[in-house]
Parts: structure tokens; C-alpha cells; sequence
């Protein structure tokens, strides 16, 4: 089936089948592959982009759900090679490690502060309740989101 | 030429940013299933269902017919590409049972998850649909799940084996033959603890990956692996292919951390290297979430029986601990080590005479095979002897700080030759616990309890603590030879002075998250007096780190960091012959100081190591014998672990109508000597505190008593997400450790070792007033409901 | 997680996605957010042989103040409803317990009448409007036929909902300043509740339902009526544990699922009636 949809700025024409997975449309059709697969249940996070502006699992979407929208994805946050400033937040503060689950968790952490531009940390910590991350112990992912939203 | 010298450090202790995030933030990092091998083939694994069946048939047939599937191989078809089953690298004794383990089962499949058949497929799609498509026919055989029920050998898994029970080690020091009995005879209190270390998932957030790239022509192979140990892969790989060592290549690229799960050497690396030989191209996998719960190993699983003995002052007189460990079914890389790594370690911290009666005896379930998890040993280790020190306090009615303070080695005994034999390198268990006691307010926390925890009030307060002590930094080698472990401890480190003075580090560590790029280059600046950004560390490619032993065990930065700097100095050495013939001086009248040779007492006669360096490069004017570049190659055993330690303390309110536990607070105090960086120490010790704290109130591999893992997903399998976790609040005292020149210990594992025991010692000290003296993990809502139902019903009769 | 193959038609207009499901019969499921069915393809426990998108359904995503009651379109996502002042003004018990569904994430984009066809009882969305009096509006072939949802939940995921009837509106009675409460008990935030408590309470009257005590969202009106004749808040809470003969699972046998929902609707009555 064909879908066009608009990634990172740039619309995209593609045929798949009606079973491809979004996250598999953006890894594998179009080679972004900064977006990441850690489970199967929808419960890590770790594939969330944004579409029409908000925070998805990409891995619980179809690709053709997804026609006729606009995404963005971990590749398309740094501009003129400067990175988002919630990527300077996490990179002070910290806030990765291994960084598997951290595109998912900085594209959550930016549509939570779009959502909610001063949160408190308690409201941090609940707006990641669908991010699962293995190495910080999220002290210093709070941490940085918590910047990033002081540094606005 | 060492740090300790050259005291005002620039770079070592700085908070210095990772440079390993600007790739990982914006998504230019590869992971090894981001890598786009053009014509890979994907591989799909079959799983067995059944925790313990005969295989009766394998029809493939439907699924050979469906578009894009190339092949499917059984374990027979594939016996023959095997020089020899899977290895286990420590047999811990010369009778330890080992079961023959290949990559596909052959016969008779012996845990949910176990390999059937390998599908190859020119897509991951039509290798999916072929899984459902292969008709397999069982015949169930009862499942061997529960440890006990393994020990009585009722049911034999590995028939061929005649017993269930894989090996018994035991670790008997005595003073006078007897004294364990003797003193348990004449003690004036005594606990007696069975505690259950439940099994974890380790749950690395990138599951698997793994692709292996044939050469056209010449039989080289390299396999892409998202490994913690690509060199020893390399090795056990080539022995199991029997294929030469020199034609294996194995390079882990970005690697979403490990935690031990990827220290091992899996069937899917084995079958991905021999179906790419087979179909001379490159073949690909990648592991689902449901099967990483359980084709991945898993962790802990140990019953655990700790006897304490202590004199009338609570001092302890002696320990006697038997383990019955969860080995799985089958043994994986270092499976049957993981107990003996904590054997040393059920003393605690404490200062106890020998006297020390330790045996473990590992068996065989149907269950997924066990292995290294964070920790590995020692967590179970630390958790037995702080909770029978909890209890031995309750049976003394003191506060269990103060029988800690009591029975703590202390600070002057250090460099402290323990009970084992093992000498413990540098310590002080009263400061760090005196520090914690402080950052939590311990006397305002007791007072506020007092207040609180009045009859039938239904949110109670607990404080809890441990103290523990990490045997880490893997390791003396003689020693790993002692406990029949078959390879070495020790880490190489190349460090090049570039023309242009720039550094090269190469490394044998395998970083998977805990920023090596970024310290090595700190230590290699540091010592060559050059900016950190100008060394460029290298790693996790055998082809160009070519010796190594990789990271695991709190290693790398005790044994590999420490290997680079012994480079650092042997180049030092070498630029110093430059220097001093280029200088027209002798070496000892030289000194070397940010990044630059002079002779003492003339400090305009210098030479900058970036003039040696591009001296050494042209070779126009070297001293007699001496060989061109700068560069100089480090293999370092250490001569002893390393040791570091800590308190940790929390405070957690307990919802006495529902079971829920709340952690309000969360202090942890370590000690891990000098520190490289200390952002990156303390985002070890925060996410260390996090597992060891999922594993007290969370986690649990959970099985029906047919061998089926029923927490098979993360939407099963509690990882707990931001919001169900507290902030940690660290402090760290410094004991630099003595045995090496930087000073420094590993933290890698040390808050997984505290937590656990912190949090359960709290939500009992918070029951205690209700009778609660155990608590079994997860203390899940309901678990610490039911127990406190049995404690409260218990007394009413 | 690849799901098995499957075909795609999408909707434009419930007519249009009514006569598709007439055509392909119980094969054919219809995809809204996708937030409940999705996951169980991915693990191939669901397979169905069509999917019918109604997620471009345009005129179905709205909320609407219809004087006694609000009109809520069955496509308006979770986080549409709980952030909607309409609903937080005249229903915020419903837009509590919207904020407790799943995370973030699955909130932009799963919908209020996917969660509730798919007739999870632990689900926060079928018990919240089962205690609100909620009236759901399907159509079918025939045209349109209101359910009252205390009649709509027939079994474990099994709904009064016809293989060719699409769930169209959810009518949520306005709860005229009374008190509320939603209580969801679970290990980590993200997860189903072990048990839920969606309750209001007025002078001598309440509405209670619980989440995931059986094998449908479950009405307690055993607790009710006690309000309703005056007994205490806690007198009456103690009947829930009866109200149901919940199943035991991972996280809760039956019978800890029954203390807990006693606790919960006690506290949950007790928040309601400050």
C-alpha cells in the first residue's frame, strides 16, 4: 500500500505492507535507525518519536496509520549540527549511559515539556512513565529534563 | 611518574562530559541491528514450549514453501558443523556434571526457549511466518523446576549424567579443626536464615543482536555481536567452529548495556557464524523481547542457609552458609562460578576469626540456563549476611548499626588479611557508615518513626541499612587459577604518541554504557600531560584491539584503566631516552610535568613530549638502539582484587492495608578509592541502586511448575519505570586503594550489592512492631500484605 | 513482533467502515488507536484477517456539553479527554481516570471507544463510565441503538457490541458537583490496575465500579445501596469485597484482590465525600 508521509521534514513515498510496523517503516524503509526496538509490549519507550507534534510508540503504530502524516525522529532534533537543547540537558547532566533507550526517552522527555513546560520533578517522573531505562536509574534523566526545562 | 606525585591533578576527578552521548543522542550511534549488511540473510530460532519433552518430529515442510525461506536445520542436521558443545569456562571442580549443550537441541529439549530449529530467510518477515509454520511433535516429560525437588534427584534431567546436582564446592577455614562447630556450640546467640535469591531477568534494554559477515574467499569470518566480551568470543567461538582463531574477527559496535547478560556465548552467535560458512553469506539476527526472557541467560536464582554464631557482645565467632544454586539447564560460559564469586564475601564486612564453614551445591532445572548478573555472587552474598545481621540484632534486641560497629573491621587494620587468606586492600566501613547515618538523619528519622508507628497506624516507617564489601576488579590471575576458573584476569592497553601528538588508547575493556572512551582518555591525558580530547581510545574491534578479557565484574577501570597507565609510563620511559640524548643530559636528571621534559634545576632546557613524539617518528635523532615511534604495550595482571565498599541507608513507609512500600528516602555512601570522573561514578552507583532495589520490590523471573516463565515480557516483568523509583542521594568517602598506582576500585556493581538488602532491612525494621521479622523478594504489595497478615494472625492465636 | 499478514481497508465514515465489516464478517476488526489490539498482533495472539482503519473518522473525535449529559465521540483520544475542560468541569472523574491510562504515549493516540469496545475489565475506561451511568451509542446496519453500560459487558472481552456494529458515542451523565475519586493500585504506573476503584458519592447516594475484579468491569452495587441507606463509608466498602470472585494472577490472588478492593473503595469514598 502506498503511504506518503513527511519525516524529519522531508515527505517520504513508500509501498508497504499493510502489517509494516512504524518503527520498522522508519529503521528499515527509509535506514533511520536511531529510533529503537526494546520490547514487544509497548511498554519501554524506547521507539517513541513524534507524530503530528506528539509522542508515540512508533512500534504500536502500522506505517499506513501513519499516511498523510508528519514525523520526527531522533535524527531529525539537532539543527545546523547543533544539537536539541534537550540533547545538551541529558549530554550535561548525564542522563545516558549506554543510550539505547535514549532517543526514545529525549523525543518523550520534549513532548512532555511541550505538554507541560515547568513540571515539578514528581511530574517528570510520571510524564516518563512509559520510558524504561536500564543503566541511570532515571536520577540523572529526571535530572536533565528538569534542566532542560529551567534552561527555556 | 605517578598520580599520586603529581598532585594537583587537571583532568583525573573532573566531571568531564562523555563524548560517547553525541552519537547516542542523535541517533548516529550503531547498534549492531542498525548495521546494514547488504544480502544478509536473517535467522529465526524456533523455541521449545515445553520445559522438558522428547522431540518426536520436526516437519518443516509448510514452512519451507513459504516465499524467502532458504532453509531450515534441525540440531541434527547441524551436529556436525560443532567441534564441541558450547563452553563453560569454569569447571569449578575436577567432577563438576556438565551436559553436552548445542546450539540447537538434538533429541530432547531441556527449558522453554530452547533452541529447535534454525529458519534462514531472505527477510526477518518470511523468517517469522516460517516459525509458525514447522510442526513439531513433543512428548512432555515432567519439569524439574524447583531447586529441592532437583536435589532429590526424583526427576534426572541429563539422564546420561545420573544426578541432577552439577558439582558441591565447598570453602571449610578453620583456625583448629572443629572450631565452626566448637563456637556455634559455645555461642551465646545464634540466627539461623534460609533467604531465597529469586531469579532476575537482567534485562539489557538492546536485546540481542548479532550478524555474521563470511569473506568471499579464505574462509575469514566476522561476527558483529552486541557482546560485553568480544574476546573472548573470538576464542570460544573459533574452538567450538573449529576453525582457526586468526580467521574470527569480533567487533561489538554500540552495545545497550549488559549487566552480564552479554557476557556469554550464545547459540545464536555460533549459528549466525556457521549458516553464513554454510551459505557463503551474511547472516543476521536479532532477538525479540519475549525470547530474551528466555534465550538469554537470567540471574541470582539461590537458596541461600546462613548460621551466624556471636559472643555475648554480638561479636561473630563464626559463619556457616550452605547454597543451593540455580544452575539451569545447562551451563553457560561462567554459570558455575557465579556462587563461588560471592563465597568469600559472607562475612560482610566484619572482622571474624576463621571459622568460616561455606558450601554450595549447584543442581540442574528445566529452566533457562543462569549466569553472570550484575553483581554475580556477591549481591546474594551481601544480602545473606546483612539480613542475618538484621536478625542476630533483633535476637540481641540492639539497633543493628550498633551491632555493625561492633563486629566492622577496622579502619587501622587495613591492608586486612581475611579468614580466606584474601587480603582486603584498603577500608573504612565506620566512616562511610557514619557518613550515611548522617545524610540521613538517622536520629530525626528514628524520632519521627516513634512518633508515627503507634498502634493501628496504617502507614508505618522503617529505616534500613547494609554495609557491603565488593570483590571486584576480576582479576589475580593465579587466584582464577586457584578456583579452576580457565582463563586469566589481566587487561593490555597499547598507548601511540601520534607525529602529531596525538594519542592513541587502545583497550581490551568493552564498554556497554559505562563511558571508557571518556576516562581512558582522562587517565592517558593526565599522565601525558596532553588534553583529553586530543587521546582517542579504541576498542571492542579484535582486529584492532587485537589482546583483551573484556568488562565484567567491576574490571575495567581497576584492571584495564590501570593497564593504561603503565603504558602511559613505559612511553614515558622511552621519550625520556629520547629526551635526555636530545637534551644532552642523563634520564635521571630529567622530570617530565604537564606534558614535558626538563632537566632539574634548569627549566629552560625542555623539550614538550609533541617535539618526542614527532622525533620518534622521523627517527632522525634517536639514541643508539632505540626504535623509532612512541608507543609502548601493557598486559597488567593485578595482584589482588579490588575491594570497594559502602553503606547504604534508606527510609521507606509501608501502606499496612494494601502491602505498598514507599522508599522516601535513599542514601547511598561508597567508597570505590580514587575517582577517574566522578559524573560517570555516580550514574554507576544510581543505576546499580535502581536493580538492586527492582530486585527487592519488583522483579522476578516467575515460573508454573511446568518450566513456563509466566513474567516472559517487560509488560510482565516489573522494570520499574521512573515514577516507581525514588532519587538517590550519594556521598562517597575516598580510601584510595593501595594496590595500584591510580589508586582506584571498580563501581560498576556496587549499588545492586546495597540496595537489595536496604530496602527489605527497612520495610522489616517498618513491620517490626506488627512481628515481622522476614521478608521474601519482590516484596511485592501483596507479599508484604500476606506477610503481614501471617505475623498479625500469628499472634491473635 | 511482526504481525501476521493481514488485509487494510480504511473508513472515512462510519457508514462506511459499518457496511466494510458487513462485507468481511468476523474476520475483520476494526483498528481505532490501535493501542489495545496492535500489541496482541505483535505477539501473533490476535491474527485477524482484516482490519478496518476508522482511525480518520473524522466526525467521531469530538466532546460535546449536551446539557444533562456530555457527548464524547468514540475516537477521542485519552488525552483529549483528559485534558478537556468540558470534562473536567462536568465529568472530572472520567477525566481522572483517562490520565491513568497507560502512559503518555498511548494516550495521543488510543481512544476512549477502542478501550471500551475491547471490554478489558482492566481497562480504567469501562469501569469509570460503568460508575458515571454512562449510555454507549452503537450502530449497526440498521442504524443506531443506545446500550446503557450496565448492560454492555457480557464476558471477558466480550461486549453486547454485534460483529457488525461500531461503538459511536459515550453519553456521560454530568456529575453535578459530586465528590469523586479514582483509585488505581498497581506495581509501576504504566501497568493495568490489580484493582481500580472508579466512585462518587453525593449526600446518601454513590457510584462505584471496580477495575479488573473479574472478568468484566464490575458495578458495585452492593456499596451503593448500603450509601443509599445510610450506612458508613466504611460499612459499605466492606460489601466489595463481594461484589466480585476476582481471578488470581501474577500480581494478586482473589482473595488479596478482594481485601484490596474494600481498602480502595473506602478511600476511595472517603476522598469523594470531603
Amino acid at each position: 500500500m502506498k503511504v506518503s508521509i513527511t519525516v524529519n521534514g522531508k515527505k517520504q513515498e513508500s509501498d508497504v505492507e499493510p502489517r509494516t510496523l512504524l518503527v520498522h517503516y522508519i529503521r528499515e524503509t527509509l535506514g533511520l535507525t536511531g529510533t529503537n526496538v526494546g520490547c514487544d509490549t509497548s511498554s519501554c519507550g524506547a521507539c517513541t518519536i513524534h507524530l503530528d507534534g506528539e509522542a508515540v510508540k512508533s512500534c504500536t503504530i502500522l506505517a499506513v496509520q501513519a499516511d498523510g502524516t508528519s514525523l520526527t525522529t531522533i535524527e531529525g532534533l539537532a539543527k545546523d549540527g547543533v544539537m536539541h537543547p534537550m540533547q545538551t540537558a541529558f549530554m550535561e547532566n548525564h542522563g545516558l549511559q549506554c543510550g539505547y533507550c535514549t532517543p526514545g526517552m529525549v523525543m518523550a522527555a520534549i513532548g512532555l515539556l511541550k505538554e507541560n513546560p515547568k513540571p515539578t520533578e514528581d511530574e517528570v517522573r510520571m510524564g516518563l512513565e512509559g520510558n524504561l531505562c536500564r543503566c541511570t536509574g532515571y536520577h540523572n534523566i529526571v535530572k536533565s529534563v528538569l534542566a532542560a526545562a529551567g534552561a527555556k | 611518574m605517578t598520580i599520586t606525585e603529581n598532585k594537583p591533578t587537571s583532568v583525573i576527578g573532573t566531571r568531564l562530559l562523555r563524548r560517547e552521548d553525541p552519537p547516542l543522542l542523535t541517533g548516529e550511534a550503531k547498534f549492531t541491528n542498525d548495521l546494514n549488511i547488504p544480502g544478509a540473510l536473517h535467522l529465526s530460532v524456533l523455541r521449545s514450549p515445553y520445559a522438558h519433552a522428547k522431540i518426536k518430529s520436526i516437519d518443516v515442510s509448510a514452512a519451507l514453501k513459504i516465499a524467502g525461506v532458504i532453509a531450515i536445520y534441525t540440531g541434527k542436521d547441524l551436529q556436525s558443523s560443532w567441534a564441541s558443545p558450547m563452553p563453560c569456562a569454569w569447571p569449578v571442580t575436577a567432577d563438576m556434571k556438565n551436559p553436552a549443550h548445542y546450539p540447537l537441541a538434538i533429541d530432547k529439549v531441556n527449558y522453554v526457549g530452547d533452541g529447535v530449529a534454525a529458519i534462514l530467510a531472505t527477510n526477518e518477515v518470511a523468517s517469522r511466518d516460517a516459525l509458525d509454520a514447522i510442526d513439531v511433535q513433543y512428548e512432555p516429560l515432567k519439569a524439574v523446576v524447583d531447586l529441592e525437588d532437583s536435589l532429590s534427584d526424583k526427576n534426572v534431567i541429563h539422564t546420561e549424567l545420573g544426578t541432577n546436582k552439577s558439582y558441591t564446592w565447598p570453602l571449610l577455614v578453620e583456625e583448629t579443626p572443629g572450631c565452626v562447630e566448637e563456637a556455634f556450640k559455645k555461642a551465646k546467640y545464634k540466627v539461623k536464615e534460609r533467604y531465597v535469591q529469586q531469579r532476575l531477568i537482567p534485562m539489557a534494554m538492546e536485546p540481542r543482536a548479532i550478524v555474521a559477515v563470511p569473506q568471499p574467499f579464505g574462509g575469514d569470518i566476522t561476527l558483529y555481536s552486541s557482546t560485553q566480551i568480544p574476546h573472548i568470543l573470538k576464542v570460544m567461538t573459533a574452538l567450538t567452529l573449529g576453525i582457526p582463531e586468526q580467521q574470527v574477527r569480533v567487533v561489538a559496535p554500540s552495545v545497550g548495556g549488559g549487566f552480564g547478560s552479554k557476557l556469554d556465548v550464545y547459540a545464536e552467535e555460533l549459528l549466525c557464524m556457521a549458516l553464513s560458512r554454510k551459505h557463503n553469506a551474511p547472516v543476521r539476527w536479532v532477538e525479540e523481547r519475549s525470547e530474551n526472557t528466555q534465550a538469554t541467560i537470567q540471574g541470582r536464582g539461590q537458596i541461600q542457609h546462613v548460621e551466624l554464631a556471636a559472643d555475648e557482645n554480638g561479636k561473630i565467632t563464626a559463619v556457616r552458609v550452605r547454597i543451593v544454586g540455580d544452575m539451569g539447564a545447562y551451563l553457560q560460559l561462567v554459570t558455575p562460578g557465579v556462587p563461588l564469586l560471592g563465597a568469600f564475601l559472607y562475612a560482610g564486612v566484619y572482622d571474624i576469626p576463621k571459622a568460616y564453614d561455606f558450601e554450595c551445591t549447584s543442581v540442574f532445572t528445566n529452566l533457562t540456563p543462569t549466569d553472570a548478573y550484575r553483581g554475580a555472587g556477591r549481591p546474594e552474598a551481601t544480602y545473606a549476611i546483612e539480613m542475618a545481621m538484621e536478625a542476630l540484632a533483633r535476637a540481641m534486641k540492639i539497633d543493628s548499626f550498633e551491632l555493625r560497629k561492633r563486629n566492622y573491621i577496622k579502619k587501622e587494620q587495613f591492608p586486612y588479611v581475611a579468614f580466606s587468606g584474601l587480603t582486603y586492600d584498603s577500608g573504612d566501613h565506620l566512616l562511610a557508615a557514619e557518613k550515611a547515618a548522617k545524610m540521613t538523619d538517622l536520629a530525626g528519622v528514628r524520632a519521627q518513626q516513634k512518633k508515627q508507628n503507634v498502634p493501628g497506624a496504617t502507614k508505618l516507617l522503617g529505616l534500613g541499612m547494609s554495609s557491603y564489601f565488593e570483590m571486584c576488579g576480576l582479576a589475580p590471575s593465579r587466584v582464577l587459577a586457584s578456583l579452576n576458573y580457565s582463563a586469566g584476569g589481566w587487561e593490555a592497553a597499547t598507548v601511540r604518541v601520534l607525529p602529531t601528538n596525538k594519542v592513541q588508547v587502545i583497550t581490551g575493556t568493552s564498554p556497554h554504557g559505562q563511558g571508557h572512551e571518556t576516562s581512558w582518555a582522562m587517565i592517558a591525558a593526565e599522565k601525558l600531560g596532553v588534553a583529553p580530547e586530543d587521546v582517542d581510545v579504541l576498542h571492542s574491534d579484535t582486529a584492532i584491539s587485537a589482546l583483551g578479557l573484556d568488562t565484567y565484574g567491576s574490571r575495567s577501570l581497576p584492571v584495564g584503566g590501570v593497564a593504561i597507565a603503565l603504558a602511559c609510563d613505559k612511553v614515558i620511559e622511552k621519550a625520556k631516552t629520547i629526551a635526555a640524548h636530545q637534551l644532552e643530559c642523563a634520564t635521571e636528571d630529567l622530570q617530565f610535568a604537564n606534558g614535558t621534559f626538563s632537566v632539574k634545576g634548569s627549566p629552560d632546557r625542555a623539550l614538550p613530549l609533541a617535539a618526542i613524539a614527532f622525533g620518534a617518528f622521523t627517527a632522525h635523532n634517536l639514541p643508539e638502539g632505540c626504535e623509532p615511534n612512541l608507543e609502548a604495550q601493557v598486559s597488567y595482571d593485578p595482584p589482588n582484587f579490588s575491594w570497594p565498599f559502602g553503606t547504604h541507608m534508606c527510609v521507606v513507609e509501608v501502606d499496612t492495608e494494601t502491602g505498598a512500600v514507599e522508599i522516601l528516602k535513599y542514601i547511598a555512601v561508597d567508597d570505590c578509592g580514587n575517582q577517574i570522573n566522578p559524573l560517570i561514578v555516580e550514574g554507576q552507583v544510581h543505576g546499580g541502586v535502581v536493580q538492586g532495589i527492582a530486585q527487592a520490590l519488583f522483579e522476578e523471573a516467575v515460573y508454573d511448575e511446568d518450566g513456563n516463565l509466566k513474567s516472559s515480557n517487560l509488560a510482565e516483568y516489573l522494570v520499574p519505570a521512573a515514577c516507581d523509583v525514588p532519587s538517590i542521594t550519594t556521598g562517597h568517602t575516598i580510601t584510595p586503594s593501595p594496590t595500584n598506582q591510580l589508586g582506584v576500585k571498580g563501581i560498576g556493581e556496587a549499588g545492586t550489592i546495597g540496595a537489595a538488602p536496604t530496602v527489605i532491612s527497612a520495610i522489616i525494621d517498618a513491620l517490626s512492631g506488627l512481628g515481622v521479622t522476614t521478608m521474601a523478594m519482590p516484596a511485592s504489595p501483596q507479599t508484604v500484605w500476606k506477610t503481614i497478615q501471617a505475623a498479625t494472625s500469628g499472634g491473635k492465636k | 513482533m511482526i504481525p501476521a499478514a493481514f488485509e487494510y481497508k480504511r473508513a472515512t465514515s462510519a457508514a462506511e467502515a459499518i457496511s466494510l465489516v458487513s462485507q468481511y464478517g468476523s474476520d475483520a476488526k476494526f483498528l481505532a488507536g490501535g493501542h489495545s489490539l496492535l500489541p496482541l498482533m505483535k505477539l501473533r495472539l490476535a491474527q485477524p484477517a482484516m482490519l478496518i482503519d476508522i482511525g480518520r473518522v473524522k466526525d467521531l473525535s469530538y466532546i460535546k456539553d449536551a446539557g444533562s449529559h456530555l457527548a464524547i465521540g468514540a475516537l477521542t483520544r485519552h488525552m483529549d479527554v483528559e485534558t478537556s475542560k468540558v470534562v473536567h468541569e462536568h465529568a472530572p472523574l472520567l477525566a481522572k481516570a483517562a490520565s491513568h491510562v497507560g502512559d503518555s504515549q498511548v494516550r495521543h493516540r488510543g481512544t476512549i471507544g477502542g478501550s471500551i469496545a475491547h471490554a478489558d475489565p482492566a481497562s480504567d475506561l469501562p469501569a469509570t463510565t460503568l460508575a458515571l451511568g454512562a449510555t454507549y451509542i452503537v450502530q449497526g446496519p440498521k442504524g443506531q441503538r443506545e446500550i446503557a453500560a450496565s448492560n454492555f459487558y457480557k464476558g471477558f472481552l466480550e461486549s453486547d457490541l454485534a460483529a457488525d456494529e461500531m461503538l459511536v458515542e459515550i453519553r456521560v451523565p454530568k456529575m453535578q458537583g459530586a465528590g469523586w475519586s479514582f483509585q488505581k493500585f498497581n506495581r509501576r504506573a504504566q501497568d493495568w490496575a490489580i484493582v481500580g476503584v472508579a466512585a462518587w458519592h453525593r449526600k446518601g447516594e454513590a457510584g462505584v465500579a471496580l477495575v479488573n475484579m473479574g472478568s468484566t468491569p464490575i458495578l458495585a452495587t452492593s456499596v451503593a445501596n448500603a450509601i443509599a441507606k445510610g450506612a458508613s463509608i466504611s460499612d459499605a466498602a466492606a460489601l466489595a469485597s463481594n461484589e466480585a470472585d476476582p481471578q488470581s494472577d501474577l500480581n494478586a490472588s482473589s482473595d488479596y484482590r478482594k481485601h484490596l478492593a474494600s481498602v480502595l473503595v473506602r478511600r476511595a469514598l472517603e476522598a469523594a465525600s470531603k
